[in-house]
């Protein structure tokens, strides 16, 4: 068995019914004891090869070539229950989403012996001590009770977790975990982080790592695997990949991380004409006050920033500003006049002035009505633009995001998910807004995909002088395009200036904290990451 | 054969044949019907011969004519209770779902009260009262059934009315007319037409058990449930005669679910996926 690696992937190739490759004679081999990222956007196949590596298809698509060898064992060779066998004992998956993956109607211990219980590997009570050992080297609080609870009573990144400690609960020799951390906060991604590479490193197993963020990768994989459209487009060590790109797109994926580390352009503090002010602004949800005292202001032509971990209160920020929810102490200002609480008291054209771009574009656009009827209805409704002027202005507005005229035909559902932000965007520009309030615009969209809404977002804000207030918890967002930000901790503001003041406090304990999770692209941030934090 | 830009499945195919069966043999009924509605023709239940194809019933009327005629009744007063049901039940639905508070849980409220009757309780009080003509039977079966239409546009308005794109539409400034009409209603279809299929088929049966108590349409004009009602002693005697407007209960209603079928097969798929 030794000769053999771990686990050996040969020209493999998955197709969907529809008969697209989804992915085309990809092949890997994998040791003990190492890791294997797995890079690319959305649609890459990353996932689709991790899921092979189980021998496992999502349904819909089919493994149709190539060997999937397991120690020397081919398990395309092998009947459904001999897989079945492999499955979670030899190979173990962890999901991306441990809040979806686990069932919320059974305790975590349960589901976490189910494994080793059903695969005959242990008695309930072996599994339960192993598991107990497991939440010990995960750093789960009061390890030996912490299987009572109900996935429902521990937090998103302990969840997480407690799926890392249901994949080892059969001690495989192969983990593979897709996205692990793409669900968490920055603060939390790295807790995750150096536990999962401790316990690779501790129990000598094998994973592959599937993630789209390059500096994640960097920080606990070997070597890597740059992936497009189903293809392998570059593999070689994490460091040669990071450092010196051989293609284009492995090239272009690394100068998106690098340009988020630095201003990608000039941040003038003119500060022109003041449009909107926040004094001492309180939002509450029933008795819980979600934000108290948060004062400052957007002028014309420039973008703030409001950053914050989950639950901070930033979008509550958004909301209120917008009137969906109303603010229940302060004022708001809005060219000079105060700003009514919530959007039913306001007249049309200041609802028109102040447009709002969610984080969703899926969810943000009517299914049901085609492109053109979507962006066409605040022209009829704000300028009573009909027939003819209304479909030249729609067009307009759809060649000014950079979409092909002839999307008005279209239905949302045949966008791609950038595409629907652009359509997104397109459809606040069209009630020509003062103010544009973008939340996590975005946060659900491929790095490259993303870094083309900043730069659409920037040359608008060139072109029509809007006035951007921008929501994200992403701080190499902030650094590009933010001009002035604002941070928040549990509602309350903690700190407020220019962005570069505010990237320069690193010793302030909350920024410098937000600044400091941020993974860079390099192999050795976490170790200095991990050393800084014992030393300080 | 194409409906809506959509290819008609085979079952859709069938059931559309059978509902056009249904629909034409009663518009014709006057002039393809061997006898009048009412006509006393033959014996009591007499066995089906050349003269009478199904026979004859309780008292000696054809039962193929009176089939024929009672398709009109019946069918008139189910797709017009149906209506009633769907107008009532999704207007008020979707309002309480949009202005909520105090008035959605007024309206709620009174709901729970009339559905934790037995409907068939509250028919028999009402018709007693008011009368059993036609009108009253279709509003009081509209009324009873739009309690259950409410619950569901209710739900299904609530589920959609925090949807991104509604609360767009509001901050936009749009009225209520714009949000029911545009952006709710077309995406709370296929949960509408699947309902729509089951209702109808329930108030079929409803007007059918009336029917069978006395209380739907009155003799001697003809409806299928009170056909199989005058006619189930001739289960004892071994006829057929009960079976005949009991087998076109079901056809029609089997005919209705194969439409909705392929209906929602087509409006569940997403938006803008063609086959």
């Amino acid at each position: 068995m030794h000769d053999h690696p771990l686990l050996d992937i040969e020209n493999l190739v998955v197709t969907a019914t529809s008969g697209t490759r989804l992915v085309d004679s990809v092949s890997l081999k994998l040791e003990r004891g190492s890791v294997l990222g797995l890079i690319g956007e959305s649609g890459a196949g990353k996932s689709t090869i991790a899921l092979a590596a189980l021998a496992y298809s999502r349904p819909g698509c089919h493994i149709t070539g190539g060997t999937i060898r397991h120690g020397g064992v081919d398990l395309m060779e092998l009947d459904e229950d001999a897989r079945r066998a492999y499955r979670g004992a030899r190979i173990a998956y962890v999901a991306q989403s441990a809040a979806a993956a686990f069932n919320p109607a059974l305790t975590l211990m349960d589901q976490i012996c189910e494994g080793p219980v059903r695969h005959g590997l242990a008695s309930r009570k072996d599994a339960e001590a192993h598991a107990v050992e497991l939440f010990t080297a995960l750093d789960l609080p009061d390890p030996a009770r912490f299987g009572r609870r109900y996935p429902h009573q521990v937090s998103g990144g302990q969840l997480q977790r407690a799926m890392v400690a249901m994949a080892m609960s059969c001690r495989p020799d192969i983990l593979v975990l897709d996205e692990p951390t793409t669900a968490l906060d920055v603060t939390t991604q790295i807790e995750v982080l150096v536990l999962l590479r401790r316990l690779i490193r501790d129990q000598q197993v094998a994973a592959l790592y599937v993630t789209h963020d390059l500096a994640v990768v960097a920080q606990i994989a070997d070597r890597i695997m740059v992936l497009r459209h189903g293809k392998l487009v570059e593999e070689g060590a994490t460091a040669d990949v990071l450092l010196r790109p051989t293609t284009d797109y492995a090239r272009a994926l690394v100068a998106e991380r690098t340009a988020a580390r630095s201003a990608a352009f000039e941040v003038e503090d003119k500060r022109p004409e003041t449009v909107l002010v926040l004094d001492h602004v309180d939002v509450s949800y029933g008795p819980k006050k979600a934000v108290s005292g948060v004062s400052f202001s957007l002028s014309r032509g420039e973008t703030v920033a409001v950053i914050g971990e989950s639950g901070s209160g930033k979008s509550t920020i958004a909301y209120s500003i917008a009137g969906l929810v109303s603010a229940s102490g302060g004022e708001i200002q809005f060219d000079g006049g105060d700003l009514p609480p919530g959007h039913r008291e306001r007249d049309r054209d200041t609802l028109r002035r102040i447009q709002l771009v969610y984080q969703l574009p899926d969810v943000a656009l009517n299914p049901r009505q085609s492109i053109g009827e979507i962006i066409g209805r605040p022209l009829t409704f704000y300028f009573g633009l009909r027939g003819e002027a209304r479909s030249a202005r729609v067009g307009e507005l759809l060649s000014l995001v950079g979409l092909p005229v002839e999307f008005a035909q279209r239905l949302p559902g045949q966008l791609s998910g950038g595409q629907k932000q652009r359509v997104c965007i397109a459809r606040a520009l069209a009630a020509e807004p003062d103010v544009v309030i973008c939340d996590e615009v975005t946060s659900a969209l491929d790095p490259l995909v993303a870094e083309e809404i900043l730069k659409l977002l920037h040359r608008l804000q060139a072109e029509l002088g809007l006035a951007y207030l921008f929501i994200t918890h992403d701080l190499g967002i902030v650094r590009r395009i933010g001009h002035r930000v604002v941070v928040l901790a549990n509602g309350k503001m903690v700190a407020d200036g220019t962005t570069a003041e505010i990237f320069a406090q690193t010793d302030h304990p909350y920024i410098g904290k937000l600044i400091a999770s941020v993974p860079e692209l390099d192999t050795g941030w976490l170790d200095r990451h991990l050393q800084e934090r014992t030393a300080s | 054969m194409k409906l809506f830009g959509s290819r008609l499945s085979t079952p859709a195919l069938i059931g559309i044949a059978l509902l056009v069966a249904i629909v034409g043999a009663g518009l014709l009924a006057p002039w393809i019907a061997p006898y009048g509605e009412t006509d006393l023709v033959g014996d009591v239940w007499a066995p089906p011969s050349l003269a009478f194809p199904l026979g004859t019933d309780n008292l000696g009327r054809d039962m193929l004519s009176r089939l024929l005629f009672a398709t009109r009744t019946t069918l008139t007063v189910v797709i017009l209770s149906t209506i009633v049901a769907f107008a009532l039940g999704v207007a008020i639905g979707f309002l309480s779902a949009l202005i909520g508070g105090l008035i959605d849980q007024l309206i709620s409220a009174l709901v729970n009260v009339i559905m934790a009757v037995p409907v068939l309780i509250v028919a028999l009080m009402v018709l007693a009262v008011l009368g059993t003509s036609v009108p009253v039977l279709i509003l009081t079966m509209g009324i009873l059934e739009a309690t259950r239409v409410y619950r569901l546009a209710r739900a299904v308005a609530n589920g959609l009315i925090v949807q991104e794109f509604v609360r767009i539409a509001a901050l936009r400034g749009e009225g209520w007319r714009w949000i029911v009409w545009r952006e709710i209603l077309p995406n709370a279809v296929p949960a509408l037409v699947a309902e729509f299929g089951l209702r109808f088929c329930f108030i079929f049966l409803f007007v059918a058990s009336l029917s069978f108590l006395g209380l739907g349409v009155q003799p001697p004009f003809a409806d299928w449930g009170a056909m199989v009602h005058d006619n189930t002693a001739a289960i004892n005697l071994g006829g057929l005669a009960p079976f005949y407007p009991a087998a076109a209960i079901a056809v029609t209603t089997i005919a209705v679910n194969l439409i909705v079928d392929w209906l929602l097969s087509v409006h569940a798929r997403p938006a803008g996926i063609k086959e």
